[in-house]
């Protein structure tokens, strides 16, 4: 891991290795390295498997940070991706041309946090939900409480117990 | 609304042209009706009798309770003996157990194969989802109240409820149709208004006849 | 035979029979396939509430003419079989309707039901029900061939087509039925008799368990209770024949009902054995190993 990320440091502006086990580690990369650099590490340095691709909302930084997940199958070992983008404008490079999973991963993150992938095929498709008419869920300023409350209706009497107390009565009502 | 149910014109192959209004033109537009006991007492006594005990549930796990009902097929619980059996499409099945948590892009296929039952048909909301939401109660896209889309006849409490307690469950709704109470269908018809109203509320992009059956 | 106005309340007679007679030989055969199972099985009269039911239900959609003649179709199929047979041999009261051909009709009548179904089942314009009609008329079709030419062999054998002279030719004893005379017919017969009999492992067809329940996918309330009704007539309509033309006939209701008790079980002993067969699995089936048999059976007649 570490030798191929010295080799790589001197192609590709890439930050420090994190590494969490001898077979995972991660990286960061700016927004415009990250294609090349997906590029190389599929074609040459043998990380063939795309696992996932997710996102992370970070409101506090404004940002959101994407993770993609690789995993060279002969070695074993997995490394992470990340790349920060800006959340007031959530645009990335659709890498459906190096693995067309990652077509289907966008149309998720489209859905669910906004993010735009230009020219991501089906990018505008319903995925999992239908006629939503919000703001994308999985954004941390949705409150589904919220949404949940407004949009369906509770029957009245919901009492909300803290287990250990509750069971504590049942259990000892005189309190023994 | 999806291209395919939009207002068109297709031009044959010989060169005609039609208007097509899929919506209008697949589907039947006429409302449910009401439909009340017809005959006798005594007969409609004997007819509830074997709609209690010939209960052929629809074929359709909405949610994660549908695991539950496998075990009901098998040799420990075995609910055959008890009329129920499994049918795989809803033109011949006339109870409808809801099983579990219902997102509401599920529920628009629970309203339309529920339509498609022929009744009298019977609702079961099985879960504690059903009844208020459940562990769902804070979710953007599951609903709470099953009651408030679909006429409910039996709630079946738990997460899940074990298949004894989904035993019971179809007992108690055998005890409904037999004493001439289990009018859920009639139930969908008066107050159709009122479920169509609740059931737009909630699923935005409603692409389908009012009434399919 | 002559015709007398009496015959029709005597085949009524019979057929009211048969029905009871299937819907509880039904009943009882899926407890015994339950019981294979370790389950405890439907109640034996399970089939009586599901028929009133359906029948009971309060409303139905129908999609055309052919929608409802579809079912009325399949029943008349059964119905046929049963009363152009001699239900008992040298009863004047369950001779029913059979005539000096009536082994032609019966052939065609076996097949009848299968393309009544297809009528109604395309009308209802669900791409199941058209799928299952198709995979159906072809599962039919390839059971059939054997049943025919065994059924060539035996009316050669007994240079007749009349089955109440069959049936004759095949009284005094264990030894002279046709399976002892001419085994080859009778196994070829017995091939396709495990193919239409609609149980496993040739039921891919209309299994309720299969996702496209097939031909009956939009049949619904006394529609389906015609079809329930036919479904309970037709095998053991089928297996009648199958008595008649190779076990030597029944002289009386109670040899009637244990005859055509075993020749069905041998269909559910296959099926509770043998996984479900694919269409055209079963096709080749029947065309590798049923049918050269009665050819066979003919080349040796």
């Amino acid at each position: 891991m570490k030798e191929m990320h010295a080799r790589l440091r001197h192609r590709h502006a890439m930050g420090e290795l994190e590494s969490r086990r001898p077979d995972l580690a991660f990286v960061s990369v700016s927004k415009d390295s990250l294609r090349p650099l997906l590029a190389d590490l599929r074609d040459r340095e043998g990380f063939t498997h795309l696992v996932l691709l997710t996102a992370v909302d970070w409101i506090e930084d404004n940002q959101f940070q994407l993770t993609y997940l690789l995993h060279d199958r002969a070695a074993p070992r997995d490394l992470g991706v990340r790349v920060m983008l800006d959340r007031d404008n959530p645009v990335m490079d659709s890498v459906h041309d190096l693995w067309p999973t990652a077509a289907t991963y966008q149309r998720e993150l489209r859905e669910m946090f906004g993010i735009d992938f230009p020219d991501s095929p089906r990018l505008d498709e319903e995925f999992i939900l239908e006629g939503w008419t919000d703001k994308p869920p999985y954004r941390r300023d949705f409150d589904t409480l919220e949404y949940a409350e407004k949009t369906f209706t509770h029957r009245p009497g919901r009492e909300t117990h803290d287990p250990a107390t509750y069971m504590k009565q049942k259990l000892y009502p005189d309190g023994a | 609304m999806r291209e395919e149910l939009r207002k068109r014109t297709v031009t044959a192959p010989d060169g005609q042209t039609f208007e097509i209004e899929p919506l209008k033109d697949y589907f039947c537009e006429a409302q449910p009706q009401v439909q009340r006991p017809a005959y006798a007492k005594i007969v409609e006594d004997l007819f509830n009798w074997a709609r209690s005990e010939s209960l052929w549930i629809l074929g359709f796990g909405t949610g994660c309770g549908a695991i539950e009902m496998r075990p009901l097929m098998t040799p420990r619980y075995d609910a055959y003996r008890f009329g129920i059996q499994w049918r795989p499409t809803p033109r011949q099945s006339n109870l409808f157990v809801i099983s579990g948590y219902l997102s509401v892009k599920t529920l628009k296929r629970v309203i339309r194969s529920y339509e498609q039952m022929q009744g009298p048909k019977y609702v079961v909301g099985l879960g504690s989802c059903t009844i208020n939401g459940g562990m769902y109660w804070d979710s953007y896209n599951t609903i709470k109240q099953l009651a408030d889309y679909l006429p409910v006849d039996v709630y079946i409490a738990g997460c899940m409820p074990r298949p004894e307690a989904l035993l019971a469950g179809f007992e108690e709704l055998k005890r409904i149709i037999r004493a001439g109470k289990g009018e859920g269908a009639n139930r969908y018809a008066e107050n159709f208004e009122w479920y169509k109203a609740n059931q737009k509320r909630v699923i935005q992009d409603w692409d389908m006849p009012d009434y399919n059956w | 035979m002559p015709f007398e106005w009496v015959q029709i309340p005597y085949a009524l007679l019979t057929l009211f029979i048969v029905v009871n007679y299937g819907l509880v030989l039904t009943a009882l055969i899926q407890k015994i396939g339950a019981r294979v199972g370790r389950r405890h099985g439907i109640r034996i009269y399970q089939n009586y509430v599901d028929l009133l039911k359906n029948y009971a239900l309060r409303t139905h959609i129908t999609h055309g003419v052919m929608f409802y003649l579809g079912p009325v179709f399949r029943l008349t199929g059964g119905v046929g079989l049963l009363l152009f047979v001699p239900t008992i041999f040298g009863s004047e009261m369950f001779s029913n309707l059979s005539f000096a051909g009536d082994l032609i009709l019966a052939l065609y009548f076996v097949f009848f039901g299968s393309l009544g179904m297809a009528l109604g089942a395309g009308e209802s314009g669900h791409p199941y029900s058209a799928i299952g009609v198709t995979r159906g008329l072809s599962q039919v079709t390839a059971a059939e061939l054997p049943l025919a030419l065994a059924v060539f062999a035996v009316s050669l054998q007994y240079e007749t087509l009349s089955i109440t002279e069959i049936v004759a030719a095949q009284q005094g004893g264990v030894t002279n039925w046709t399976l002892f005379t001419n085994p080859l017919a009778v196994a070829a017969a017995m091939l396709s008799f495990l193919g239409s009999m609609m149980r496993p492992p040739f039921d891919v067809v209309l299994a309720p368990q299969e996702i496209p329940i097939g031909p009956p996918t939009e049949y619904h309330s006394a529609y389906l209770a015609l079809m329930q009704t036919n479904r309970v007539i037709f095998p053991v309509a089928k297996v009648v024949i199958y008595m008649n033309l190779f076990f030597g006939g029944a002289t009386g209701w109670g040899e009637f009902a244990v005859k055509v008790f075993c020749i069905y079980m041998v269909s559910v002993l296959v099926g509770v054995v043998f996984p479900r067969f694919r269409v055209e699995q079963s096709i080749r089936w029947f065309l590798v190993w049923a049918v050269p048999i009665g050819v066979l059976s003919i080349v040796i007649a």
